[in-house]
């Protein structure tokens, strides 16, 4: 096995060592979790996803304490929404359905927020946003970036709010509009959010990575819906919501899989991740990074500590020296 | 499987058993649940009013495989429940949460308002055991002091002290006036409250200056109830699942919002 595991990482060089990368394995020293992706150095290549806790600094915190790599805030748009009635999350076999219909603060009071988070957080903040046009999703990148986020996230793939979020990301020139827009009006780093509730999701990421995206997060939740049998009702108020955490792991892992065959911008994985197998999986199926966010309901912040341990044992065990090395072994032939 | 996909997660149907008036503005609901019938005191469960809302309600009381919780006429869900009768369909997901310790020495309970449903079960569970049991408890007026003959049943002999803002029952005053003295003339192992945050802050503030243990319940505006969404957040703790318990060092930790303020629906900081 470490013999197959090395010679794999010889095959798919191309994936994993750039001359700016070997470079900074030497600045960075000795820890084998350290990455970067579209500019930002990560200490290890967890991240919280987004929609998951983040709206406040003590909560970011919280998680990046709890070891992870990086935070993704709440998704924020131009103006502030209460998001739908309760239940607004309900359990599916092996997984969460959730419409939580994007509450959130609006911008001009979160940039507080962001100004606060940047004075204690240690690790690189990822906001996402969201937007009912280029133009909102312009203005609120825009306002994120200068009060310090050190990236912003598109969310063009929420499935339960109405004209935006998938309904953006699952046509190829609206998300391409947007993709341009964002990447003309912000200098941070510009990471779209994939939604997997489309045809073929290889042509929505070759869309936003000829727009100018610096990354690629896939996947958002898989649209979803619970019915309850006694009241003959749906349980969520928004009746459909999206499906993450286990059930929607497979599915993930082969969007990443399919997208790092076509596309060479870095690809955050994001689905189901619940073990540090799981975490290795997608790495090893393109990903650079992961970012996790249901498996926090199971194990706390310290998920990030216990994932990021297994990923290390398991460099350990095949002999390599950088989570990079694993970047896509996968595709080998 | 793991944690947040076992069975006391997944939304369950149950019928209402019976529906008990306490006071003008507060019912009780008895439902049968073998899942939340093991709840401990403090813990919640989440109770779904079908096409209206899902809330977070403190736990009553158990016994064998029934589930009581008492509820406040506030707002919407709250005033869509209080029409339902016995028979009727609600959902229930839960226990969440986690529980009071069971201190077996000097205890002062305070309570406010719907507050006092979690301490009820707490009382029920310390009476037998604690050396001294004792109760301070307020309310606006006379018929919301909730529980009062139960916690007199359960509490030590002459150790329930009720205060009433008009004056219909016990001393005319906020709760926070008696504990003090209370405080000060008897040496406690530990005293748990439950009830608006602002007086719970009064309570953690005089417990305090004496360096008194203390626990706490919380409540905030709750939508996951599994500890991801981030709606209940204190400071670092999510109440739905670092609470809704907390310490009086905890407590300390989230001084700057403890009484004061809370997430809104938006995320946006509101005042208490």
């Amino acid at each position: 096995m470490v013999n197959s595991f090395k010679r794999s990482f010889i095959s798919v060089k191309r994936h994993t060592i750039t001359p700016s990368k070997a470079k900074e394995k030497t600045h960075l020293g000795s820890n084998p979790l350290s990455t970067s992706l579209a500019g930002l150095h990560l200490r290890n290549p967890t991240a919280l996803a987004s929609g998951i806790l983040g709206y406040s600094t003590a909560s970011l915190q919280s998680i990046a304490e709890g070891g992870a790599g990086a935070v993704v805030t709440k998704s924020i748009g131009l103006t502030s929404r209460i998001g739908y009635p309760n239940p607004t999350v309900v359990q599916a076999k092996y997984g969460l359905i959730n419409a939580m219909g994007l509450p959130n603060p609006g911008i001009d009071e979160y940039v507080h927020e962001i100004r606060h988070a940047k004075t204690v957080l240690t690790v690189p903040l990822i906001v996402s946003v969201y937007g009912f046009s280029a133009e909102e999703y312009a203005k609120t990148a825009q306002k994120a970036a200068e009060a310090g986020a050190d990236a912003v996230e598109l969310n063009v793939s929420c499935p339960h709010v109405k004209e935006t979020g998938s309904e953006i990301g699952q046509n190829p020139k609206t998300l391409a509009t947007v993709v341009k827009k964002v990447k003309a009006t912000v200098q941070k780093p510009v990471i779209v959010k994939l939604s997997p509730n489309v045809t073929d999701i290889v042509e929505l990421a070759e869309a936003a990575v000829e727009a100018g995206a610096d990354a690629l997060t896939a996947i958002n939740t898989v649209r979803a819906i619970a019915i309850d049998v006694e009241t003959a009702q749906p349980v969520l108020s928004n009746k459909r919501g999206g499906l993450s955490g286990p059930a929607v792991k497979p599915i993930a892992l082969r969007c990443v899989y399919d997208i790092s065959e076509k596309v060479k911008t870095p690809i955050i994985g994001c689905g189901g991740i619940t073990d540090w197998r799981d975490a290795v999986e997608f790495l090893l199926a393109g990903a650079s990074a992961v970012q996790i966010g249901t498996a926090i309901a199971l194990k706390d912040p310290a998920v990030f500590k216990t994932i990021n341990g297994g990923i290390s044992a398991c460099l350990k065990k095949k002999k390599l020296g950088s989570v990079k090395e694993i970047v896509g072994l996968s595709h080998r032939s | 499987m793991s944690a947040s996909l076992t069975v006391a997660n997944t939304l369950r149907v149950t019928r209402i058993l019976s529906v008990k008036t306490e006071s003008p503005t507060t019912k009780t609901f008895t439902f049968k649940d073998r899942l939340c019938a093991k709840a401990k005191p403090g813990q919640f469960l989440m109770l779904w009013i079908p096409r209206v809302d899902e809330i977070p309600l403190s736990i009553m009381n158990v016994e064998g495989h029934r589930v009581s919780v008492s509820v406040k006429a506030v707002g919407d869900a709250t005033r869509a429940l209080h029409k339902m009768k016995s028979g009727e369909i609600v959902g229930l997901r839960g226990p969440f949460g986690n529980s009071f310790t069971e201190n077996h020495g000097r205890i002062l309970m305070v309570g406010g308002g719907t507050g006092n449903a979690p301490l009820l079960f707490l009382a029920k569970k310390l009476a037998a055991k604690a050396k001294r049991l004792a109760l301070v408890i307020g309310a606006k007026t006379k018929s919301e002091l909730l529980f009062l003959t139960q916690f007199d049943a359960l509490c030590t002999k002459q150790s329930t002290i009720a205060a009433t803002e008009d004056g219909s029952y016990g001393l005319k005053c906020l709760a926070t006036e008696p504990l003090d003295k209370f405080l000060n003339k008897e040496k406690l192992d530990m005293v748990y409250a439950c009830g608006p945050e602002p007086m719970i802050r009064q309570v953690f503030d005089l417990a305090e200056k004496r360096g008194i243990a203390m626990e706490a319940s919380l409540e905030r505006l709750m939508r996951c109830g599994i500890g991801l969404c981030g709606s209940c957040v204190i400071g670092k703790y999510r109440v739905c699942r670092d609470g809704p318990v907390f310490t009086a060092a905890q407590l300390r930790e989230v001084k700057d919002e403890l009484g004061i303020s809370k997430l809104g629906f938006d995320g946006n900081r509101i005042p208490l």
